[in-house]
């Protein structure tokens, strides 16, 4: 019989070992998966996971990576800082949506001036709109005790809703021929988050990405607040004797990730997509939740996962047009990847002893 | 006198210690056989075996001369051995027939059954009404309920563990009729405690345990207290040494307080005052679940209350955070030491951190500074002797006296003004109590002013200057240690509470 028996201390080997097993374990039954489609597993494999890098289209893909990357890394840094405390954000695709829509509403307010000032505004309006979004279901927990994960959820589709009405009435192109959608900001320089070194796909997104995970690390490692944070998901009576106030945590956790949130949502709209369309959000805010969790909620962690999940994005839709590889088998893919980071996550506090059966 | 159940060369061994070693001894039919023994001897292991929750190593058991293993506890109670935990398993939420029927094999209707409860607890002399919610039963009520479950069962050995931590004076002496009732009945009772004045009243034999090995057996009532508690320990015991010392002014004041549990089968706060001046230890008994958490929670500031219910120095900090009444100097210990006083998955630097950030200078500008935190946890360490590889272990690595150790020590080593402990020994070895004992009495000597609150009367007898008792959240006026007799702590801890002597 097979027995889980608690370590007393957590595993140093295992915290570090477990994304890497995972990785691996996904490989070989992805590869399974794969074969059972019809594919040649290895093929696919070397598709998803070495072509974006190392083939001869590689000079495309790579600044894709940074495009994909940043946004998944800057809305997990947010929600991995509440999740280290238990306040569960669910809703940062809600999030980057009002981020987006504040942001890219500022910049078009400024139309056609061209000025200095008007980015560096969009991006405090983008953080503003983030903000807004998640205080609200901050301030009904703090005050009403509410679900936050519900809260925060179901402001996903009133956002979504916002969106649709800012792209067919008060953002919509008046010069746009009477079709749904803003302004092209990438054809307004003082506004477009334009890439620092043309062709690398690093846009001020990338750079922020960095600071944040630099930010996130710095506070939960030498700050007392990070402390207090990570005092609060290990143990939250000890956190209350500590003199940790709950509802001030809760205020700045779900407020720093909905900021986050929204300034991924900016950086998108000012740069890579370039206008605010009814269909501006493709799941960045729900793909980062699992970024987070893959990285562990360590911020290291979660920029190494945000490019490795950038990775199986852009080789799955490479595999799915060099391959004809189903959408639903990449989406697959990227489940187990989650599922088994979980399931070896277990490893880092349980060693498996094998060991005959006892009755209890 | 036959013999009832015979041990024979007991082994059990777990990952880095032997639990029991070549345990041996017999129980005769009838017999009160006391098992003694420090916390870590080995006497919960033993009775798992003999209930069938542990399977021996090696060893067998004998019950009337047939050998016994039973493979579960239900073969065990199948045999007619019963087992009262130290912790009960009820549900608060159902009412005591329900519970009683939870652990039956097959329960009888439930009329049937109430009307068999009632029965037993008026023979027995334990009072409790079928119908009641557990919730809302004290701590010797709920006792009852176990006891009664396992008597339902006619049993032939009835194995009780530390049954009297959680009773009154008065109370004990009437489990102990209920017992010796028993007994005579011809039911063999197993008495796991490590109080040696109870067993000395109660027990036949006591076999005493130590490191998991038998070093010997006795008749209790031909030895004294300190013979037993020499065998246990293994070496001659230190007391603590308590020099005389003159009070000084009004440290801490609580004027009539009422506070509402935050837990719905908690104890309210009522009208609750005490003083502490400075140099004194106050100590504050009672049984478990009388407010003793509450009353921890008002004073750390996790319930916060009216301002100037809570007075340090005559200053109102009643309605400050658990932060601001440290950094004055107000400092406390849950009793809960995994979770509560301390995170169970940080470092011991990081436990350190955890109350000492303000008055050890641990932060500064909000930043952390982890070499002063390292620092202060070696010191704790050192100071208190905590056993343990170095401050960068997890704190649930370390066992439960040695991370008491280290709670206490960093409040201790923090210079309090007033320090507040709760249950500061429970279930630490008799070792690591007397050093936190003589570490309370040396910070009073040093003035701070302390609040001790304990359910083991002996130990507030030991170091505390003032008594005072708490009972259903309200709080005696307290009176000086010297010279209260047993009778009248009992009374002040609320007498018997209605409970009545067995019908002999």
């Amino acid at each position: 019989m097979i027995k889980l028996e608690k370590r007393p201390q957590p595993s140093d080997l295992w915290s570090v070992a477990t994304p890497i097993v995972a990785v691996l374990a996904t490989m070989i039954f992805g590869g399974i998966l794969f074969a059972f489609l019809g594919e040649n597993p290895f093929e696919a494999i070397r598709t998803i996971f070495w072509d974006p890098l190392f083939s001869e289209f590689a000079f495309y893909y790579r600044p894709q990576l940074l495009v994909k990357g940043a946004p998944l890394v800057l809305i997990a840094i947010g929600l991995s800082l509440g999740f280290r405390a238990g306040i569960w954000n669910i809703g940062a695709e809600g999030q980057y949506i009002m981020g987006a829509i504040f942001g890219a509403a500022v910049g078009l307010a400024f139309y056609p001036l061209d000025s200095m000032i008007v980015f560096p505004l969009m991006i405090l309006g983008g953080a503003l709109g983030g903000w807004i979004w998640a205080m609200i279901p901050a301030i009904l927990k703090v005050k009403f005790g509410t679900n936050e994960i519900l809260v925060s959820l179901m402001l996903v589709y009133v956002a979504e809703q916002f969106l649709a009405a800012a792209s067919l009435s008060f953002l919509k192109n008046p010069e746009g021929f009477g079709f749904p959608g803003s302004r092209n900001l990438q054809q307004y320089p003082a506004a477009h988050n334009a890439e620092i070194f043309a062709g690398s796909g690093m846009h001020w997104g990338v750079a922020f990405a960095f600071i944040a995970v630099i930010f996130a690390y710095v506070l939960l490692n030498r700050h007392m607040l990070g402390f207090q944070i990570r005092l609060t998901g290990e143990a939250p009576r000890a956190a209350r004797f500590s003199g940790v106030k709950p509802a001030r945590l809760i205020l700045f956790c779900l407020g720093t990730s909905g900021a986050l949130a929204g300034l991924a949502g900016l950086f998108e709209v000012a740069g890579p997509a370039g206008q605010i369309t009814i269909d501006f959000n493709v799941g960045y805010g729900f793909t980062a939740i699992i970024v987070a969790f893959l990285g562990r909620l360590h911020p290291v962690g979660i920029l190494l996962a945000g490019g490795l999940m950038a990775l199986t994005y852009i080789g799955g839709e490479i595999a799915q047009s060099n391959l004809g590889l189903p959408a639903a088998a990449i989406q697959v893919f990227q489940g187990m990847l989650l599922f088994f980071l979980l399931a070896f996550d277990l490893l880092t506090n349980y060693r498996i002893r094998f060991a005959k059966r006892e009755v209890a | 006198m036959s013999v009832l159940l015979s041990i024979k060369g007991l082994t059990k061994a777990y990952p880095g210690v032997v639990a029991n070693d070549q345990v041996s001894f017999d129980i005769g039919e009838g017999e009160v056989h006391a098992l003694l023994g420090e916390n870590g001897a080995g006497k919960s292991t033993l009775v798992k075996m003999i209930y069938g929750l542990v399977k021996p190593d090696s060893g067998e058991m004998t019950l009337r001369g047939a050998p016994y293993a039973p493979p579960e506890p239900s073969a065990a109670r199948a045999d007619g051995i019963a087992m009262v935990f130290q912790h009960f398993s009820l549900f608060d939420a159902l009412n005591v027939a329900e519970n009683i029927a939870l652990g039956m094999e097959d329960p009888p209707p439930m009329r049937d059954l109430a009307r068999r409860i009632r029965e037993v607890s008026e023979t027995y002399g334990l009072p409790l009404d079928p119908a009641r919610i557990v919730g809302d039963l004290s701590a010797g009520e709920r006792q009852r309920v176990e006891i009664i479950r396992c008597l339902l069962q006619d049993p032939k050995l009835l194995i009780m563990d530390e049954p009297t931590s959680v009773l009154t004076p008065q109370e004990v002496q009437i489990l102990f009729e209920t017992l010796r009732k028993l007994s005579s009945e011809g039911t063999a009772i197993l008495y796991i405690s490590h109080k040696l004045e109870e067993i000395r009243a109660l027990c036949d034999t006591a076999t005493i345990l130590r490191l998991g090995k038998n070093v010997g057996t006795c008749v209790p009532r031909e030895t004294t207290a300190r013979e037993m508690a020499e065998m246990m320990v293994g070496s001659a015991l230190q007391s603590p040494e308590r020099s005389g010392r003159a009070l000084g002014e009004v440290a801490l004041e609580i004027r009539g307080l009422s506070a509402a549990s935050p837990s719905a089968f908690g104890t309210s706060l009522k009208d609750l005052s005490l003083s502490v001046r400075k140099g004194e230890i106050l100590g504050i008994g009672g049984v478990a679940g009388n407010g003793q958490d509450e009353l921890l929670a008002v004073l750390s500031g996790e319930i916060v209350t009216r301002g100037d219910a809570v007075a340090l120095h005559g200053q109102p900090v009643g309605a400050l955070g658990p932060a601001q009444r440290r950094a004055l100097g107000l400092l406390t210990a849950p009793e809960e030491r995994l979770g509560h006083a301390a995170a169970p998955d940080m470092s011991l630097t990081e436990n350190a951190m955890l109350t000492g950030a303000a008055r050890e200078g641990l932060v500064g500008n909000g930043f952390l500074r982890w070499g002063k935190a390292k620092d202060f946890a070696q010191r704790i360490i050192e100071a208190f002797d905590v056993r343990t590889p170095g401050p960068e272990n997890a704190a649930r690595s370390l066992s439960g006296g040695n991370l008491q150790k280290f709670v206490i020590g960093r409040e201790v080593l923090q210079r309090p003004e007033v320090l507040v402990v709760n249950q500061p020994t429970w279930g630490v070895d008799a070792a690591a109590a007397a050093a936190i004992r003589q570490a309370l009495l040396d910070l009073a000597t040093g003035d701070t002013a302390l609040v001790v609150i304990s359910q083991d009367l002996d130990e507030l007898m030991e170091i505390a200057d003032n008594f005072a008792a708490l009972n259903e959240g309200r709080l005696t006026p307290p009176r000086p240690t010297a010279g209260l007799t047993i009778d009248e702590i009992g009374l002040m801890m609320g007498g018997a509470h209605g409970m009545e002597v067995a019908h002999v």
